[in-house]
C-alpha cells in the first residue's frame, strides 16, 4: 500500500469517507495492488486485512456490504453493475460512501 | 443540579456514583458524590446508537462494555478502562457469527457480567435471536449453539425492536444455569451450561397469538432475578407481570395493584429479597405512563403488593421507559435510575421513593447502568 503520491498504473485508488479514516491509519485515500482477477469484493477483503476493524465497518461477518454503504466504481453504484464480483480495472477509482440514512 | 464537564464525567473518586447513559445517538457518563447533584460528560460515539452498557466491577476496577451501532457501519464492542478516556475494539470484533451460520450481527441488546466470583464472565444477548459467553471480560465472545441450533428458532418471531435476547441472567449459585428472555419466544432455561436450552413459559400469556398460553412464543420484556432466591424469578410480559418461584417452570400473576400490566422494565433489588420495581405503561396500543404520569412501582413481597412513587417525577409525560434504560445500584439504601424516550435521566437515591433529575434532552434513552467508584 502507498498513498496518493506514489500512485502508478497497476494501481487503483480508494477513496473513503472522513468518518472511517481513523480505521486505515488516518488516511481518506490510499491505493491498492491490482491482481489480473481484481473484483470490488477482492478489494474490500484486501483492505479488511490490512485494516480489520475499517473491514467490519465496511462489510458484516457474511462478506455483505452494510446495507448503508455504498460504493462507487468511477462513479457509478456497484450495486447496479455486479455488486462485490464487479471488475476492477487499472486506473479506476473506487470510492465508499456513507448513503442517507437515520434521523 | 447538572453541570457538564469533559468526555469523562469529571474527575472521579472512590465512592462517586456513575451513571453510563446510552442513548439512540451516543453514550453519556453521569457522575456525582453525593447521588442528587451531578456532572454530565460529553458524548461518546456521538450519532451512534448505545443499546447496551455495562459497568463490570467485579475486579477492583471498573471495566465499561459498551454495545455501539451505526446505521452505516454495523454494530461492535467497545470497552474502555479509564472512563471512556480510550475505548478498545478488537480488530475482528468481540462478537463474530461464525461462517457456517450465514448469520450476521445486528444489534448488541444486552451485556450482563456474570457474579463476583466468576471474574472475567460475560454474557451477551443479541440480534438475531442469539446468546454469547465471554470468559475474558467482554474482548471475545463465543456462540451458544445449543440456543442458536434450537428446533424452535424457525418459529421465533421479532418484536417491534427486532428479534433478540434481550435478558440474560446467570444463576449466581449454579455456573449451569442461566435464564435468558427474547421476543419473540419467552424465557429459555440452561442447565448445562448454554449446551441446551428449554422454554420456560408456562403461565406467562401471549394474548397476541391464537393459543394465548403456547410453550413457547411469548413476548417477555424483561425478566431479573429475586437477590436471595436465585429460583425466584419475576418478569414484565408484554401485557402481563409475574414471579415465578420454581426457576421459571411455572409463573404466577402479580399484576394485581399495579396500575396496568403493560411496561418493559423490571428491576431486582441488589441484596434484599421479595423487592423489585417496574415502571408501567398504559397497555401496548398506548404505551404511555397511565394518565401521563410518569411513575415507579415498588414491591417489597416478591409482588403481592405494590407502592407507587412519583415526588420528581413529572405529572405530564408522555413517553416510554425502555426495557434497559432502567437500574440499580448496589449502595444502602439502593439508588434506582431510569431513563425516558424523551432524553430524561431521573435518580433515586432512597429505593425508588423520590427522584432528581440528572440529565434532559438527550437523545432517547436505551440503557442505564450505575457503578460506585472503588
Amino acid at each position: 500500500m502507498s498513498g496518493p503520491a506514489e500512485d502508478r498504473s497497476g494501481q487503483v485508488n480508494i477513496r473513503l469517507p472522513r468518518m472511517l479514516a481513523d480505521e486505515a491509519g488516518g488516511v481518506r485515500q490510499l491505493s491498492l495492488e491490482l491482481r489480473r482477477d481484481s473484483t470490488v469484493g477482492s478489494l474490500l477483503a484486501e483492505l479488511a486485512d490490512r485494516y480489520p476493524i475499517l473491514g467490519r465497518r465496511l462489510r458484516d461477518e457474511t462478506g455483505a456490504l452494510r446495507r448503508f454503504v455504498n460504493v462507487y466504481l468511477d462513479g457509478e453504484d456497484v450495486r447496479q453493475l455486479a455488486g462485490l464480483q464487479t471488475p476492477v480495472k487499472v486506473g479506476d477509482e473506487v470510492s465508499i460512501l456513507q448513503s442517507v440514512a437515520g434521523g | 443540579m447538572t453541570t457538564t464537564a469533559d468526555r469523562t464525567a469529571g474527575d472521579l473518586t472512590a465512592g462517586d456514583t456513575v451513571l453510563a447513559i446510552g442513548t439512540k445517538k451516543g453514550l453519556w457518563f453521569a457522575s456525582s458524590s453525593d447521588r442528587e447533584g451531578w456532572t454530565l460528560s460529553q458524548p461518546h460515539f456521538l450519532m451512534r446508537e448505545v443499546p447496551s452498557v455495562a459497568l463490570d466491577a467485579r475486579e477492583g476496577k471498573v471495566r465499561i462494555l459498551t454495545g455501539v451501532r451505526s446505521e452505516h457501519w454495523g454494530p461492535t464492542v467497545a470497552h474502555s478502562e479509564d472512563w471512556g478516556a480510550t475505548w478498545v475494539e478488537p480488530d475482528h470484533g468481540a462478537i463474530q457469527f461464525p461462517a457456517d451460520t450465514g448469520a450476521a450481527l445486528e444489534r448488541i441488546w444486552q451485556l450482563q457480567p456474570d457474579s463476583a466470583d466468576r471474574p472475567g464472565v460475560v454474557w451477551a444477548g443479541c440480534e438475531p435471536i442469539s446468546v454469547w459467553k465471554s470468559t475474558d471480560g467482554g474482548q471475545h465472545f463465543e456462540l451458544s449453539r445449543g440456543l442458536w441450533d434450537h428446533p424452535h428458532r424457525s418459529a421465533w418471531g421479532a418484536g417491534y425492536g427486532g428479534a433478540a435476547v434481550h435478558s440474560v441472567s446467570p444463576d449466581p449459585t449454579d455456573d449451569q444455569q442461566v435464564h435468558v428472555a427474547m421476543s419473540t419466544g419467552g424465557v429459555y432455561r440452561t442447565l448445562d451450561g448454554g449446551k441446551s436450552w428449554a422454554p420456560h413459559n408456562n403461565g406467562i400469556s401471549a394474548y397476541f397469538m391464537p393459543d394465548p398460553n403456547p410453550e413457547f412464543g411469548q413476548c417477555v420484556h424483561k425478566i431479573a432475578r429475586d437477590a436471595t432466591d436465585p429460583n425466584r424469578l419475576y418478569a414484565q410480559n408484554h401485557h402481563g407481570v409475574y414471579r415465578s418461584d420454581d426457576a421459571g417452570q411455572s409463573w404466577q400473576s402479580i399484576a394485581d395493584g399495579l396500575p396496568s400490566d403493560f411496561g418493559f422494565v423490571m428491576l431486582a433489588h441488589p441484596r434484599n429479597g421479595d423487592t423489585v420495581w417496574v415502571i408501567p405503561l398504559v397497555a401496548d396500543g398506548e404505551r404511555i405512563p397511565p394518565e401521563g404520569k410518569l411513575a415507579v412501582h415498588r414491591s417489597q413481597d416478591g409482588g403481592k403488593t405494590w407502592s407507587r412513587f412519583d415526588t420528581g417525577l413529572p405529572t405530564s409525560c408522555f413517553n416510554a421507559v425502555l426495557r434497559d434504560a432502567a437500574a440499580v445500584d448496589s449502595q444502602d439504601p439502593t439508588g434506582v435510575y431510569f431513563g425516558t424516550r424523551d432524553g430524561t435521566v431521573y435518580a433515586s437515591k432512597d429505593g425508588g421513593e423520590s427522584f432528581s433529575t440528572v440529565a434532559e434532552h438527550l437523545p432517547d434513552i436505551l440503557c442505564v447502568r450505575a457503578v460506585r467508584v472503588p
